[in-house]
């Protein structure tokens, strides 16, 4: 007899389901899809506990991929949909697989909304900067002047930052991870789906066929640890190969530095907060990258506690239901104005 | 000298109370009529609101007004008003040619000033000279003076004393239909259980108006109006909204599935998200969401978690929920969407009425995209067919569309505290119900050709719902052509199958009636009315009136098949005609058309014109 108290034991396998994996080869699709595989076994989900919403593009196929409950939805109401299933059922695990288009374009009122009223849902952005499934057109993430199918000439419109959407929104939870960073990919996924609110994790996705190496800068094994720097609550903000290297407070701005050099030494490197209500640093990190002489910030940027609209809305139910014990709906019109013949 | 008041009995009458915003109308209104329905009179009402938010006191635009319809044979809120009472110039002006000749007119002296009036545009200072007003019996009452010297002992503000003015109104009201007090009484102290002062005040203004009545005016008859006999039990006043509210509040309860409710603020559809915010003691989760299509699709993420799902909405709203409308469809998950129909296309006329949604409902989405369409008839009817609508989504895995309209909505009437032990038991279509083998998330049953409900979070049975096309025998994704034909055939089928559980078709009147009326939804108080009228002039005609549009039931092909002379009458240019011949294209069925899209109910006297035209061809 197994005592009730041990946990199950659950491996990757347990979250695949039948279907053959149909995403082009070396989609960075794939290694998410393993990532969150890996994480939910890390959690020891119950499957049955787990609902995998999606919205419409190449990443929306991931619940047809999940042995859990899944719901493969229209294109940008995910979120939507997603927070119905919570409110519903808070006792479930509920994650979105959504991407730059889907949830930013189409699906950006949800998504903000989502993040602004803190349902705990765990929302997985994989931005690969371009459209997909219809083969190749410029997504709210692509940078100014991308050419593509539906740009010929280059687009004249600045994109998206998620990190700053988020935060406009006052999200709670936000982290970045890159999709063939395995470790890193779960550890962000098991962050999220332990965050009690609106977990955003940003995957920069490589989309091979259409967008291929948008993300090389920041995630070439070679460079990727002078490029980036993988932010630990609570750890000294420190990157490079030999993590000899430092982001500081430079007046307003954030600067890199060289522990040792010009003066620097490891006191002058920021400490990381994740924690802090005040999300000003949060954005400036978020808003590092290697074209501005920065590492891209990745790891949990953000991460604060406040109520999840789920559970508040449950508290409110049981809070009034403590108050008035009517529970059927004949004895409560009979309380109101009622006459009788 | 009371006795020589002459009193005439009436079957019906109608009543309309009408002043500025803030004079209290909709209060006087309110107990006046749930004081008729109890002294036993059958009742219909109506508000009607300013557009404006705030419109300037004493203006044309602020008036409100409450129209009471009360009698024996009570099909609707009346139309042409035997009594007005008018609190101002303007209340005066905005309702003078919905008066019937010889109705009477009380209104306040005191606030038809050479101001009032000009408020009111009123051009010189003779109103009712200027209105062209003739036939009418005015009865002048300063009733603003006679409020306050009623409460010159009263130790409370001007400004609470102004106020009790509509009971002086709602008194000579009373006194005018020969009603007792007591039950305004004990109404007026549960109203103002808290402030026992200002309870004083209005039981001693509305006295001060009854006996102003009785003792200074013999000029004009009072009424007694026809009661009827009506089922026992307890009743209270409801409007067509809260109806549907508590229709799914009911549902929820006899299935045993809490309920959902997904929505955003729309006039006239939102005073049901207002009244399920309200019923958490009941542990209804009604939420207001970022738009249309959040409001619908945190319904659908709320059926697939096992939850009966709703969302409430009007004309436009529905329009941005068709795609979401046609997930359900392909998902196949229950959701019932609720249509408050409004004047459009576009934004329309927001506060009016129409028929105008039926085509919509029935096929405003992409694809072969069938739903159940449910129409309510009356406003105490929306809760019957809100509960419809949940039995049959929850039952046949399926989204429900149930179309009311803004006048049934709005309107009132009695209603009886339905017991649920009466209505039909609600089965949702679970997988516990499933006792085969190889079970997947499209395993459909063959009976009723509904899949299997299983709610996210049950053990054992984890599977994939979505838009795209699946296999109809492993519920994976498929682009199969054969498949796709049977797939489609599968939610048509599942669809007609609902035919099997709803009730026959009700047929108003003789079989044997040489004109046969047909109706849906919200026009039925009117169509019922002129109907009955034709009958009692002596001219045949029946009414076939659907609260089951998608699918009819299944005797409408057997009743039509009687008929010589049809006329399909509705609020738009035809479209339940168009279903109608679409479905019933066999010889000797011919449907003729009465359409009229005013924004307004229909008249009953324009519908007996049209109906004796056709009654008396040849």
């Amino acid at each position: 007899m197994v005592s009730a108290d041990i946990k199950p034991i659950f491996t990757p396998k347990d979250y695949k389901s039948d279907q053959a994996v149909r995403w082009c080869p070396g989609c960075g699709d794939h290694a998410l899809l393993n990532s969150l595989h890996k994480a939910m076994s890390e959690l020891g989900l119950e499957s049955h506990n787990v609902a995998v919403i999606s919205g419409i593009g190449c990443s929306s196929r991931l619940p047809y991929y999940m042995n859990t409950y899944g719901f493969h939805t229209i294109h940008g109401r995910g979120a939507a949909v997603a927070t119905g299933v919570k409110v519903a059922n808070p006792n479930l695990s509920v994650w979105l697989a959504t991407g730059d288009g889907d949830c930013l374009a189409i699906g950006g009122n949800h998504f903000i909304h989502a993040v602004r009223r803190n349902v705990d849902i765990n929302i997985m952005l994989l931005n690969n900067k371009i459209y997909g499934l219809t083969k190749g057109q410029y997504s709210p993430t692509s940078s100014r002047g991308f050419v593509s199918k539906s740009s010929p000439y280059g687009t004249v419109e600045d994109p998206f930052i998620p990190a700053e959407l988020a935060f406009g929104a006052r999200g709670t939870f936000f982290a970045r991870c890159i999709d063939v960073d395995l470790p890193n990919s779960v550890k962000m996924l098991v962050a999220a789906e332990k965050h009690r609110g609106t977990s955003v994790v940003e995957i920069f996705q490589n989309c091979v066929i259409f967008n291929d190496q948008i993300h090389k800068t920041i995630s070439e094994r070679l460079t990727r640890e002078e490029t980036t720097i993988q932010l630990v609550h609570g750890e000294k903000m420190l990157f490079g190969k030999n993590k000899d290297k430092g982001i500081i407070v430079d007046g307003w701005n954030l600067k890199a530095i060289v522990v040792g050099e010009d003066g620097y030494t490891i006191e002058d490197v920021l400490t990381h907060d994740a924690k802090t209500l005040d999300n000003t640093l949060h954005q400036k990190l978020a808003l590092m990258n290697p074209e501005n002489g920065l590492p891209m910030a990745l790891g949990v940027i953000r991460a604060v506690e406040a109520p999840t609209y789920d559970r508040s809305i449950e508290d409110q139910v049981k809070a009034i239901q403590e108050k008035r014990p009517i529970r059927k709906l004949r004895d409560l019109l009979l309380t109101g104005e009622v006459w009788e013949m | 000298m009371t006795d020589q008041t002459i009193v005439k009995d009436v079957e019906n009458v109608v009543v309309l109370f009408s002043g500025d915003s803030g004079d209290g109308m909709q209060l006087s209104g309110t107990i006046f009529s749930n004081l008729s329905a109890v002294s036993g009179n059958q009742i219909s009402t109506f508000p009607d609101f300013p557009a404006e938010i705030r419109a300037p006191q004493g203006s044309l635009s602020g008036v409100s007004g409450f129209k009471l319809h009360l009698g024996s044979r009570i099909y609707n809120s009346g139309e042409q008003a035997d009594v007005l009472v008018a609190m101002n110039p303007a209340a005066l002006k905005v309702n003078v040619d919905k008066l019937k000749s010889g109705s009477i007119i009380i209104y306040d002296i005191d606030s038809f000033s050479e101001k009032d009036l000009e408020k009111a545009k009123f051009k010189t200072q003779e109103p009712f000279a200027e209105l062209g007003v003739k036939g009418l019996q005015l009865v002048p009452v300063a009733i603003t003076t006679l409020t306050k010297d009623s409460l010159a002992d009263f130790e409370i503000d001007a400004k609470s004393k102004a106020k009790c003015k509509n009971m002086f109104a709602l008194g000579l009201i009373c006194w005018l239909f020969n009603r007792p007090l007591d039950f305004v009484n004990h109404m007026l102290e549960q109203k103002f259980k808290k402030k026992p002062q200002i309870a004083q005040a209005n039981l001693k203004v509305l006295s001060d108006g009854y006996n102003y009545g009785q003792n200074t005016d013999t000029s004009v008859s009072t009424y007694r109006v026809e009661t009827v006999s009506c089922e026992k039990g307890y009743y209270t006043d409801v409007s067509g909204n809260r109806a549907t509210a508590y229709g799914l509040v009911a549902a929820s309860e006899k299935s045993g599935r809490p309920l959902f409710l997904g929505s955003y603020p729309i006039t006239p559809a939102t005073d049901i998200l207002q009244e399920l915010v309200k019923l958490k003691e009941l542990g209804v989760k009604a939420v207001q969401m970022e738009d249309e299509i959040a409001g619908i699709s945190t319904a659908i993420g709320a059926a697939f978690a096992g939850n009966l799902a709703a969302t409430s909405t009007s004309g436009p709203g529905l329009a941005l929920k068709s795609e979401a409308i046609g997930l359900a469809v392909m998902a196949e998950l229950p959701l019932v969407v609720i249509d408050v129909q409004r004047g459009g296309p576009s934004t329309g006329l927001p506060t009016k009425t129409e028929q105008t949604d039926l085509n919509q409902a029935l096929y405003g989405r992409n694809g072969e995209s069938p739903v159940a369409v449910v129409a309510a008839t009356t406003p105490t009817n929306c809760f019957d067919s809100a509960y419809w609508a949940s039995k049959i989504a929850m039952e046949y895995v399926t989204p429900v569309i149930l179309l009311t309209d803004g006048y049934i909505a709005n309107g009132s009437s009695a209603w009886k505290i339905p017991d649920l032990a009466e209505y039909p038991d609600i089965v949702p279509h679970d997988v516990s119900l499933f006792d085969g083998e190889n079970w997947n998330g499209y395993t459909r049953d063959e009976g009723n050709l509904a899949r299997y409900w299983a709610s996210a979070g049950t053990p054992g049975f984890t599977h994939r719902l979505g838009g795209l096309e699946k296999d109809y025998v492993t519920g994976a994704i498929s682009n199969g052509a054969a498949n796709h034909q049977k797939m489609i055939d599968a939610r048509q089928g599942k669809i007609d199958k609902i035919a099997d559980s709803i009730p026959l078709q009700e047929l108003f009147g003789d079989e044997e009636a040489e004109l046969l009326i047909i109706g849906w939804g919200g026009t039925y108080g009117h169509l019922q009315e002129a109907v009955d009228k034709m009958n009692r002039q002596g001219k045949k005609t029946a009414l076939m009136h659907f609260q089951f549009i998608n699918p009819v039931p299944r005797n409408t092909g057997e009743i039509l098949k009687k008929f010589k002379k049809i006329i399909v009458a509705e609020q738009n240019n035809g479209q339940f005609a168009a279903f109608l011949r679409r479905k019933f294209d066999f010889d000797g069925v011919d449907f003729s058309q009465y359409n009229k899209i005013e924004g307004q109910p229909f008249s009953v006297i324009d519908l007996m014109n049209s109906f004796t035209k056709k009654w008396e061809e040849k």
